[in-house]
């Protein structure tokens, strides 16, 4: 095993971990988050992009936008279990902001020969967002409905993340050549972001389409890099995953001990205790898996994928029992608007299917470890 | 150097490079007789010799009890056991035979036995010439284990002891037992008392051992019952009364969750013997067919092998995380969940391993055309041992709510 036993987690990440912990804590209670997305509770309101810029700007101020972008480029260059570290507490306070997309677009420019400049930009405090899924919502890398000719980008990008908050997208697009990647401002010419309407209320999400868009080429093999970048970009998803999952817990279980029912509190009936403690077991599982696969991105790059796979499937199982569970214990109150637990519950769900659900990594997890099987129309 | 290795003090260092010679130059002889799963199904005295002879001389090189001190026959280290068990589990050892003795009675005699009971039990334990075993369950004390009825009355410095233990695993050669028993019949908890008793020589005399037989048709495990059996007050662990908190720190060490590191060797591959493993589930069904193809090719079985192997997976890095103060915010919140899951996780692998056999499930151990010759039928039954023993599942979740999330006692 070439992996250390801590996961690489010293001293620098716990701090980070800690200190950001400590930053959402203080600065956006969920009560503040509620405040912000929650508003409007009207199934007609349509598309929204609420965020907290300002809070946005000093997490840049701090560095964290820039965590993985290598230092060559003018950032920090952490290892990957630092960013699962920040990602976690992200989760824990659902944070709406283009932290996630930024670190993903970093990893695949690291990946990127041509990658230097939009590093570099990433380093001076821009956001970004990958525009690399096509209208199926294919995960497999290299799906896409944007092409490339002439150096000018056509076609739409669907299930962009965060698309209205993002400075830079990060497309692929097919090019005589096979895949390409291009670095864009996404208020250049020709770009035009299309609003979803999404469950979701602590992301925003947009599918955009390209006319005739001069674009930077940063690689040729953009099939390759985003192979050897997807590994973290599950794992940052996980990491989110776990923390919000964290969050449904410890409001479930201090719910169910403050609320009393039968001269009780609900938590010492079993049927709400022991589903408590499987949504822990699923957490701590999950949690786990996710430092290794991301302690393997750091120090044994030929298994990040696999362990990637378990700890995105592992997360994707946890978040939806978490979900659950969040909801049918806090009982009618959690059935309403004004009761917190709903925010978490449908950020989960987006994460769940972002990026690949838990049948999916694990269908390609069962190709690497028992070997590949035919598989039609994938 | 390994990973771990690379972690070591300066000592640990040392007595890793003393097991690694020591284990390279003296490899216990291949068993001459087949061995079982684990040490808890040792059913002749051949197999326990064989186990005996390969733990005294494990003893005797300084790789059991190491941290303990060396007035009770410890090796007087520090941290140094869990090095001695990697290289044993890496070196494929035979695990040994005093599992109980190792794992439950020698933490609870050094934290609660007086120095002269300490100093005269333990060097026999570590070395395994005296094997142990646990009296706590009773006919109508599982579970709820602090309404154990055998009963210890005074007579002088001498206590007379009578009841009924159940589900005593090794019994039937053991020289000891930790026995939690009743001194006090007016208060459940605070009414109990802990003793090591000598039951091999009390047989025929105040103690009878008789087997039972397990859903798997084999024995493993036994009742015994106390007919005024007499001991001396001495063999109290603790004070009068104090048995409830004694038994906390057996159960604590026996789920893995306790303060000193139990002595484990282990990994010899034995022929016929099976571990269920998500990996050995997957070469199952590489070799099983169905429906003329591989049961490897069928999606639905892959998705069920990989959920197993990721929460395997899952387990073990529970394992490594454990041991990282920084990804914790509860530090029994992991150790305390080790058994439950790695219990059920087994369980759940050989269900579906016999799911993926198919029809051939109904064929067992005899049988020639039982497929991994009937191992993995007999592996899901046996599992029900686990998920029940050392405190249920049911009975795990409870203190996992309680202990870590911090509910309401549900008694």
């Amino acid at each position: 095993m070439a992996q250390p036993d801590n996961f690489g987690f010293g001293e620098e990440a716990a701090l980070l971990k800690a200190s950001a912990r400590k930053f959402f804590t203080d600065k956006f209670p969920t009560s503040r988050l509620h405040a912000l997305v929650a508003g409007d509770h009207r199934p007609e309101r349509g598309s929204q992009c609420l965020w907290d810029r300002e809070l946005w700007q000093q997490m840049v101020d701090l560095g964290w936008t820039m965590l993985a972008v290598p230092e060559a480029c003018g950032g920090v260059g952490m290892p990957a279990v630092a960013v699962a570290g920040l990602a976690e507490e992200l989760g824990r306070a659902a944070f709406p902001c283009p932290l996630l997309g930024t670190i993903n677009a970093t990893y695949v420019l690291a990946a990127c020969a041509g990658g230097a400049a939009a590093l570099a930009e990433i380093a001076e405090g821009k956001s970004a967002s990958l525009a690399i899924t096509d209208h199926s919502g294919s995960w497999s890398p290299g799906a896409g409905d944007v092409s490339c000719a002439g150096g000018k980008l056509n076609g739409t990008a669907w299930y962009v993340q965060d698309a209205r908050k993002a400075d830079r997208l990060l497309v692929s697009a097919r090019s005589g050549s096979g895949l390409g990647l291009y670095w864009v401002a996404s208020n250049a010419a020709g770009v035009t972001l299309h609003p979803d309407t999404i469950v979701d209320l602590t992301r925003d999400q947009a599918h955009i389409s390209f006319a005739g868009v001069t674009a930077t080429e940063v690689s040729a093999d953009g099939l390759a890099a985003l192979e050897q970048a997807l590994p973290a970009i599950w794992t940052v998803l996980a990491a989110d995953m776990v923390g919000a999952a964290e969050w449904q817990l410890q409001t479930t279980v201090d719910y169910v001990g403050t609320r009393q029912q039968f001269d009780r509190p609900l938590g010492f009936f079993q049927a709400v205790k022991h589903p408590l403690v499987n949504v822990m077991l699923q957490i701590d599982q999950a949690k786990s898996l996710v430092y290794n696969a991301a302690c393997a991105i750091d120090s044994e790059p030929g298994r990040a994928g696999q362990y990637a796979h378990m700890a995105k499937a592992s997360a994707s199982e946890a978040a939806a029992f978490a979900s659950s569970r969040s909801v049918q214990l806090h009982g009618g109150i959690g059935f309403t608007w004004e009761c917190f637990v709903h925010l978490y519950f449908k950020r989960q769900k987006h994460s769940q299917l972002l990026w690949g659900d838990a049948a999916w990594h694990r269908a390609r997890l069962a190709d690497i470890v028992i070997g590949p099987l035919a598989r039609t129309g994938a | 150097m390994s990973a771990s290795a690379s972690k070591d003090s300066p000592e640990q260092a040392e007595f890793r490079q003393h097991c690694r010679s020591w284990l390279a130059a003296n490899r216990p002889p291949d068993p001459t007789v087949r061995l079982p799963l684990s040490a808890l199904e040792i059913m002749t005295t051949e197999q326990l010799g064989y186990l005996q002879a390969w733990q005294k001389s494990a003893y005797d090189a300084g790789m059991v009890g190491c941290d303990y001190p060396l007035a009770v026959g410890g090796g007087g280290r520090k941290d140094c056991q869990r090095i001695a068990n990697e290289e044993m589990l890496s070196a494929r050892t035979p695990y040994f035979p005093n599992i109980i003795g190792l794992g439950m009675a020698a933490p609870t005699v050094f934290y609660h036995g007086q120095e002269a009971l300490k100093q005269r039990l333990l060097p026999r334990l570590f070395s395994g010439e005296d094997i142990w075993c646990q009296g706590f369950s009773e006919p109508g004390a599982g579970s709820d284990l602090a309404s154990v009825q055998t009963f210890a009355e005074r007579k002088g410095d001498r206590w007379v002891i009578n009841g009924h233990k159940v589900w005593t695993s090794l019994a039937h050669f053991a020289e000891w037992m930790i026995l939690l028993l009743r001194t006090d019949k007016s208060h459940k908890y605070d009414g109990l008392s802990y003793f090591v008793v000598p039951i091999r020589s009390a047989l025929g005399r105040g103690v009878t051992v008789r087997p039972l037989i397990k859903i798997t048709g084999e024995t493993g495990f036994n009742e015994v019952i106390f007919d005024n059996l007499e001991v001396e007050d001495s063999f109290r662990l603790d004070e009068l009364g104090k048995g409830w908190q004694v038994a906390m720190t057996t159960l604590l060490h026996e789920r893995g969750a306790g303060e000193l590191q139990t002595p484990r060797a282990g990994g010899l591959k034995n022929k016929g013997s099976h571990a269920t493993t998500a990996h050995n589930l997957v070469e199952f069904a590489r070799g099983t067919e169905r429906d003329g193809r591989p049961a490897a090719e069928d999606p639905l079985l892959r998705d069920r092998m990989m959920q197993q192997l990721i929460s395997e997976v899952g387990l073990a890095q529970n394992q490594r995380r454990a041991r990282v103060p920084a990804l914790q915010d509860h530090p029994m919140r992991l150790p305390l969940q080790n058994k439950l899951l790695a219990s059920e996780i087994s369980q759940d692998t050989a269900a579906l391993a016999l799911e993926v056999a198919g029809a051939s499930a109904s064929l067992y151990l005899e049988d020639g055309n039982a497929p991994a010759g009937g191992q993995w039928q007999l592996a899901y039954m046996n599992s029900y041992g686990m998920t029940i023993a050392a405190g249920t599942s049911e009975v795990q979740r409870n203190i996992l709510g309680e202990r870590v999330l911090g509910l309401a006692k549900s008694k």
